[in-house]
């Protein structure tokens, strides 16, 4: 096979499901990428015991891995890892490097970006390459009411975080052939200055939310707590579960296992209630697969409001009362 | 004495935009400027170890002039010290412009500093860059998105949530944390304080030359990335509207959708006749 121009790397951030979904996603976008600009895919894989994600990322769109694999490597170490992945880096000189817009890896790609003293655009939720050969990343900005397209013109690598959900992944293929790199643990590797006590994995809490057929999301434009609380009466006539937006969560209308839009918090609802939400790309990030959509906001040039099936102008608490009083009516068991 | 700088920005107030009907763009014109909301939860997590440990604050913050009173807030809320880093050479300055930027202040007027505490994003640009990329400029461990500190001699034992693991870990300082919103619930200032801030002479203003820069390493010139454009997401369907009372908008819903919605829920959502 003729040598590639250049390479596109992802880095393999596999700690748990999310994060796993992401870096896939990921490769898959890489490889159109790579068709673009003549450029292998390539993925990075650092921890102990680690043979699953590396076949899992072959299967999934990586051409090669490279792979450091050792005891010292069992914790995540954001210090560890960034000295690993500077130096492959300087070694091997991709064009690209993605990475997913995880907690690790948004502390992770900005502390690579700037030892590699690159450029680096956060949570993008778009990736392209331009006439230039550019890749051209588009990331949300002003609380996601505005896009913004960026480019790295000169330093290289170009990076990207991605939010989850953005990409599809492609359906694995466990015949698909892929080089696997081994690279040894250096002797040399600074001391890692955070000393981990302890690290609890946490019960998964958004699967109902995300697995749920219906859902009713609630912004500030409910008004009030009080009427906020209306939505879990509209969620329980409708047999649903209740989202909730950023602002919502931080003035405590809603707990945070209900936020919507982040990182992870992805829901795919065949009916998706939104009351009094403008619609900020963090939150809409969150809701592309929902089904159908029905929208009630005041004002209608809200972005929330395009992109429902049906959009409602009127006051949302007003329209939630409604529907309940509705809803109990006409459902005669 | 524990010496900590906190940094802070300046933000429009991004709620508060108005879109225009027309355009469906935002006038950004009318937006006014605020402390970050994620800088106030750090600021506030400084105050509560200064009042712990006999500590010392200066806050910092890197734009235009009228950030100055963000400045005059953090004075306001408990800051013993402020320091404006200002210069129209500085405009533009993506993050690893900016970072580059606050550690050379830092660096030359607060070296003998034990923790940098900065908010985990902006409001605006949402990046959560600039902290983790400060801490590498300095050479010093920073962890991000901290939920609760402690402090014994000169160690700092931090919780916090990262994907779904909850990590307990230890940093010497010293250090930089980013802190997570939600725990550290900003206090308000006093009108007393607010008044003194106002008063106060005693904020540092700084330019690229006194830090010994030129125009090449800060602001647009700088910086490795490069904006394109910037633009209103438009939305992806042509959708039905409705309006009016809200009973007679939920009756016309059912009428027209009730084998949509009822299909999902598994009832019979049609009106008895």
């Amino acid at each position: 096979m003729a040598e590639k121009k250049h390479s596109i790397w992802v880095f393999g951030d596999y700690r748990n499901y999310f994060q796993n979904r992401v870096t896939l996603q990921l490769l898959s976008r890489a490889n159109d990428l790579a068709k673009m600009i003549d450029a292998e895919v390539c993925a990075t894989v650092f921890g102990h015991e680690v043979d699953e994600w590396v076949g899992e990322y072959i299967a999934h769109g990586a051409s090669k891995v490279y792979v450091c694999d050792h005891p010292a490597l069992t914790f995540y170490s954001t210090d560890i890892y960034v000295v690993l992945m500077e130096r492959l880096v300087r070694q091997y000189g991709p064009e690209i490097i993605l990475v997913g817009a995880t907690s690790f890896g948004r502390e992770f790609a900005p502390r690579l970006a700037k030892r590699l003293k690159t450029g680096l655009t956060a949570d993008c939720v778009g990736l392209d390459i331009n006439d230039e050969g550019l890749l051209v990343q588009t990331a949300p900005a002003f609380g996601g009411s505005l896009l913004t397209r960026i480019v790295t013109p000169e330093k290289r690598p170009q990076m990207a975080t991605v939010r989850p959900g953005v990409f599809q992944e492609i359906p694995h293929n466990y015949q698909a052939a892929g080089e696997i790199v081994n690279v040894p643990l250096p002797d040399d590797l600074p001391e890692d200055r955070i000393r981990l006590v302890s690290s609890e994995r946490q019960a998964a809490r958004e699967q109902k939310l995300g697995d749920a057929s219906v859902v009713v999301c609630g912004g500030r434009g409910m008004g009030s707590r009080k009427k906020f609380r209306n939505l879990y009466d509209l969620a329980r006539v409708l047999g649903g579960e209740v989202g909730a937006t950023r602002p919502v969560v931080y003035a405590k209308w809603a707990d945070e296992d209900a936020l919507v839009g982040q990182a992870d918090k992805h829901i795919s609802p065949k009916v998706l209630f939104s009351f009094g939400i403008s619609g900020a790309i963090q939150h809409t990030a969150g809701i592309k697969n929902a089904g159908f959509i029905i929208a009630v906001n005041k004002n209608p040039n809200a972005a929330m409001m395009k992109m429902a099936d049906v959009a409602i102008v009127a006051d949302a608490g007003q329209v939630c009362t409604a529907l309940i009083r509705e809803l109990k009516k006409r459902i005669r068991s | 004495m524990l010496k900590m700088i906190v940094c802070m920005k300046q933000v429009p107030m991004v709620s508060d935009l108005p879109w225009d009907p027309i355009t469906g763009t935002l006038t950004r014109g009318a937006a006014e400027g605020m402390m970050n909301p994620a800088c106030k939860h750090a600021l506030e997590a400084a105050l509560l170890l200064k009042e712990k440990h006999d500590g010392h604050i200066t806050a910092i913050t890197m734009g235009p002039p009228s950030a100055e009173e963000i400045l005059r807030e953090a004075i306001a809320l408990g800051a013993d010290r402020c320091l404006m880093v200002s210069d129209p050479k500085m405009a533009g300055a993506d993050t690893l412009a900016t970072s580059f930027t606050l550690a050379r202040a830092i660096e030359i007027f607060c070296p003998d500093f034990d923790l940098i505490l900065c908010g985990c994003h902006t409001s605006d640009s949402e990046t959560a860059q600039v902290g983790p990329q400060l801490s590498e400029e300095l050479d010093i461990p920073s962890i991000a998105s901290v939920e609760s500190l402690e402090l014994r001699e000169k160690t700092l034992r931090i919780t916090r949530v990262s994907d779904h693991f909850l990590e307990t870990l230890e940093m010497d300082l010293p250090g930089l944390v980013t802190i997570a919103t939600g725990r550290f619930i900003p206090r308000y200032a006093s009108m007393a304080g607010l008044g003194d801030a106002f008063q106060d002479p005693g904020i540092l203003t700084v330019g690229a030359r006194d830090l010994g820069l030129d125009e090449h390493d800060v602001g647009l010139k700088g910086s490795a990335t490069r904006i394109l454009d910037i633009f209103t997401p438009v939305g992806r369907k042509e959708n039905i509207v409705l309006t009016g009372a809200p009973k007679k908008i939920v009756e016309e819903l059912f009428e027209r959708f009730d084998d949509a919605i009822g299909s999902v829920i598994r009832k019979d959502l049609k009106a008895e006749k």
